[in-house]
C-alpha cells in the first residue's frame, strides 16, 4: 500500500506537500496516515479531501485515512464537517465525531459547491455568523461583513463557472500568536476541476504560443482578468477580491496545476509565483485576513 | 409634467429576486441570479409603453457582488442602450447604499456606463463612468430640475459642459422631451411619477 504520512501541521504552507504527493505515479491504494496531525486549517482540511477525491478517481479505491490521534484535532475536525464531506472519498475505520452537541466557534463549514444555490447558502452562513468574529478579531468595520461575503461568493462562484468539477470552501479564525501576533481568518476554497489553463486554453493559449503554461494562465486571470467569456463583463471577480484583500492587508495566492501565483503583503514572505509543483487538477485558493494592525 | 410622455415602472429588486429566482434567497449573489433577476426586469419592462422610466429599487437587497451587479446594472442598461433596444427605457437606480455603491460602481466603469442613483433619501447622484464636464453640467440640471434650450448656454457658459451635457441626453442620464423640447433631471421625474 502507497502511504502518504501526514506532517504534524497542514496548513496553508504545507498543504502543497500533500496535494504534490497526491498525484505521484502510484496504482496501488493509498493509506493517508494523519496521526500525527497536530493543527490543521481549512487550507489543509480541504487539500486532504482533494487528494482523497483524486487519489481515489485514479486509483478505483477509496483511500484510506488514518485518523488523528489528538482528540482535540479529531473535535475540530468533526466540527468543521470534514467527517461529512469525507464520506464517499476516505475509508475511515474510527468512529468520526459529530459537528453538534455545543455552539460552534466555527465561521463556515466545509461546504461543498456544486451549484447556484450553494453559493447563497454560504452567503446567508457568514451573514449571520461573520460580523462578530470581523468586529471581534480582525477589528473590521460592521461594513466589512458585506464585502466579506463578496469574496466569499466571488470566490465560491469560480468553481460553478470555470472548474466544471467538485469544490469545497471553508473559513475560521485564529489567533497567529507566533507567525503573526494576530488574529487573522483563513479562508480555503478549492476543486479539482479543470484548473485555470483548462478553462482558458481554447480563447488564449493559442496567442501565448509556446509560452502557455499554468503560470501564464494564472497571470492571465488573476493580472489580468482573463476569462474564457468573450464578455467584457466577465472576469472581475478575482480582480475585486484582489483589491478588497489588497485593503485589508490581506494575502491571496492560487495554485492551479503545476503553478502558484500570489498577492503577497509584506507580513508575509512568500513569493509570488512558484512554478514547477506537482501538476494537481482544478484550482486552490487561500486567503488570509489579519487584523488590522495599531491604533 | 405634461411633457414626459414615459411610463413610470416601479422594480422592487428585493421582491423580484424572492419571486422569481428563489423565495429562500435573499442576497443578490451569483451571476445566475442576477440573469435571472434581470430577466424579470425586462419582462416587467415589457408590459410598459414605447417608452418608460423605471425606478429600480435595491433598499431589500443587503448583499450585491460583482457578477450580480454586472447583470442587474450594467448589462440591463446596455441592453437598452443599443440601438436594436426593444423600448426606449430610462433607469434610475434607487437605495444604493455604500453596500452596492462599490460593484454597482466597477461593473459600470468596465462598461463605460453610468446611471442616476439614490443615494439616501431625495439624494442623487451620478455612478459610474463620466468626465468631470458630465458631473458639472449633471450637478447644474439637477439643480435646475429642468433647463429649457435657450437657457443652457447661460447655465452652461463652458462649451465643455455644455457638449458633456448633450453626451448626458445621449447617454439616457438626462430626458429630453419630444413635446417641448425641454431637458429634465431624471430625478424629478422620479419625484413626480413615482414619488
Amino acid at each position: 500500500m502507497h502511504v502518504i504520512a501526514l506532517p504534524g501541521t497542514l496548513d496553508y504552507q504545507s498543504a502543497d506537500v500533500l496535494l504534490d504527493r497526491a498525484v505521484e505515479p502510484v496504482a496501488e491504494r493509498t493509506l493517508i496516515d494523519a496521526r500525527h496531525l497536530r493543527w490543521v486549517d481549512p487550507v489543509g482540511m480541504l487539500a486532504l479531501l482533494c487528494a482523497g477525491t483524486v487519489l481515489r478517481d485514479r486509483t478505483g479505491a477509496l483511500p484510506h485515512l488514518e485518523g488523528p490521534e489528538s482528540q482535540d484535532v479529531m473535535g475540530y475536525l468533526g466540527r468543521m464537517g470534514f467527517f461529512q464531506e469525507a464520506r464517499g472519498v476516505f475509508e475511515y475505520d474510527g468512529r468520526a465525531p459529530r459537528g453538534g452537541g455545543r455552539p460552534s466557534d466555527v465561521l463556515l463549514e466545509i461546504t461543498s459547491i456544486t451549484r447556484n444555490a450553494d453559493v447563497h447558502e454560504v452567503v446567508d452562513r457568514v451573514q449571520q455568523r461573520a460580523g462578530v468574529i470581523l468586529s471581534s478579531k480582525l477589528r473590521y468595520p460592521a461594513s466589512a461583513v458585506v464585502q466579506f461575503s463578496v469574496i466569499l461568493s466571488e470566490v465560491c462562484q469560480n468553481i460553478i463557472e470555470h472548474a466544471e468539477g467538485p469544490g469545497w470552501v471553508a473559513a475560521q479564525a485564529y489567533h497567529w500568536s507566533k507567525r503573526l501576533g494576530r488574529h487573522v481568518v483563513v479562508i480555503s476554497v478549492m476543486d479539482i476541476g479543470r484548473g485555470f489553463r483548462g478553462s482558458l486554453s481554447d480563447e488564449h493559449a493559442a496567442r501565448y504560443g509556446d509560452r502557455w503554461s499554468d503560470a501564464t494562465a494564472l497571470e492571465a486571470a488573476f493580472l489580468h482578468g482573463l476569462t474564457r467569456f468573450p464578455d467584457s463583463g466577465r472576469g472581475q471577480g478575482i480582480q475585486q477580491i484582489r483589491r478588497q484583500v489588497r485593503r485589508w492587508s490581506g494575502s491571496i495566492s492560487v495554485r492551479s496545476g503545476s503553478a502558484r501565483i500570489g498577492q503577497v503583503p509584506e507580513w508575509d514572505d512568500s513569493p509570488p509565483m512558484v512554478e514547477g509543483l506537482a501538476p494537481f487538477p482544478g484550482a486552490q485558493i487561500s486567503i488570509i485576513l489579519p487584523e488590522r494592525a495599531g491604533e | 409634467m405634461t411633457d414626459v410622455p414615459l411610463d413610470p415602472v416601479a422594480i422592487d429588486v428585493g421582491g423580484l429576486l424572492q419571486s422569481h429566482v428563489a423565495s429562500l434567497y435573499s442576497h443578490l449573489v451569483t451571476r445566475q441570479t442576477g440573469r435571472a433577476v434581470r430577466l424579470a426586469i425586462e419582462s416587467q419592462l415589457g408590459e410598459a409603453g414605447s417608452a418608460s422610466l423605471s425606478l429600480v429599487d435595491l433598499s431589500e437587497v443587503s448583499v450585491l457582488d460583482f457578477s450580480c451587479a454586472d447583470e442587474v446594472a450594467a448589462k440591463l442598461l446596455l441592453r437598452y442602450l443599443d440601438p436594436g433596444r426593444p423600448r426606449d427605457a430610462f433607469f434610475v437606480f434607487r437605495g444604493v447604499t455604500e453596500a452596492h455603491r462599490d460593484p454597482v460602481e466597477v461593473v459600470l466603469m468596465r462598461q463605460h456606463l453610468a446611471v442616476v442613483a439614490e443615494t439616501a433619501p431625495a439624494h442623487y447622484e451620478l455612478l459610474g463612468d463620466r468626465t468631470e464636464a458630465e458631473e458639472r453640467a449633471w450637478r447644474q440640471l439637477e439643480a435646475y430640475g429642468l433647463l429649457v434650450p435657450a437657457d443652457i448656454p447661460d447655465v452652461l457658459p463652458d462649451p465643455d459642459d455644455r457638449a458633456a451635457f448633450a453626451g448626458l441626453i445621449e447617454r439616457r442620464l438626462a430626458f429630453r422631451s419630444p413635446i417641448s423640447g425641454r431637458i429634465h433631471a431624471l430625478s424629478r421625474i422620479v419625484a413626480h411619477l413615482l414619488p
